[in-house]
């Protein structure tokens, strides 16, 4: 019997859309006013969820205060007031809210209880929001 | 088919804590959660439920019927309670935000009628939130 447990976290960061390999003007045209040399940022909101049986002693799936300890050391103190364009996990890849949903997904992977790491989900605006619950839904593993 | 989800409220009190543990173990796992005294929240429940659309009404459920059910089952029974103290499910059970979305799955399961029972999704906080989709949901990936 299992339950999702779903916590949201913030993050300020700011981040330039530019992609390498494109010229100056595609650059311009595919990502408009995100490829402004200078960056800009967002107040970020994640989600965080978690599943697995609940513990018959705690009544929890996982105590809360050591998920935000996971969560905080290895994404929020990470992001927060940074560049994401210098970190040298967007070093190969744009840091668009997509691939930044997809790192964090990796990121947490490694850090979570094996397996408790159902989905991230991103607010970059309260209007745009991206989700990753890694590859094996798609029959990817 | 078609997903139909209605929220409602309820405000209850609650504390965590585990009898067959000592003090201080229930301290070091619940921390300010274990206050005896209790401490409450604004919860919200979301109930989604699945089905046919009906060709003459064009419902699902009818809404006013889900939402009764909501209030008899689930929200009048928290609503302004102690959930420790006098919800009896939770006299063995600590009332966390999972239980209290299983509980609430319990209470409502097959007292819908027309449509079955898809998600039970509870809100403590707008930043921490429950999800169950029944006891037959025990694997891994995308729990619909």
């Amino acid at each position: 019997m299992h339950v999702s447990l779903t916590r949201a976290y913030r993050f300020s960061a700011s981040h330039r859309l530019d992609c390498a390999s494109l010229s100056e003007d595609a650059n311009r045209r595919v990502y408009g006013k995100c490829n402004n040399p200078h960056g800009h940022g967002h107040n970020y909101r994640v989600e965080v969820t978690v599943r697995g049986a609940i513990d018959d002693a705690t009544g929890m799936v996982m105590n809360m205060a050591d998920l935000d300890a996971m969560v905080q050391g290895s994404v929020v103190e990470r992001f927060h007031l940074a560049n994401l364009n210098v970190d040298p996990l967007f070093a190969r890849e744009v840091p668009t809210t997509e691939n930044l949903c997809r790192t964090i997904y990796t990121l947490l992977s490694h850090t979570l209880p094996a397996r408790s790491l159902d989905r991230v989900r991103i607010e970059e605006t309260e209007n745009n929001f991206f989700e990753y619950a890694g590859e094996s839904e798609h029959g990817e593993a | 088919m078609i997903l139909l989800t209605r929220r409602a409220d309820f405000s209850a009190a609650h504390y965590y804590w585990n009898d067959a543990w000592s003090d201080a173990e229930n301290q070091r796992v619940f921390g300010k959660c274990a206050n005896r005294n209790g401490h409450g929240h604004n919860y919200t429940i979301e109930v989604t439920v699945a089905g046919e659309v009906d060709a003459q009404t064009g419902f699902v459920v009818d809404l006013k019927e889900l939402k009764d059910v909501m209030h008899r089952e689930v929200v009048d029974v928290y609503d302004h309670r102690h959930l420790n103290l006098e919800i009896p499910e939770f006299r063995n059970r600590v009332p966390t935000v999972e239980n209290i979305a299983v509980s609430a799955w319990q209470r409502l399961d097959g007292r819908i009628r027309g449509a079955r029972l898809h998600r039970i999704r509870i809100y403590e906080t707008p930043d921490l939130f429950a999800d169950f989709y029944g006891s037959a949901d025990r694997d891994t990936g995308s729990a619909a």
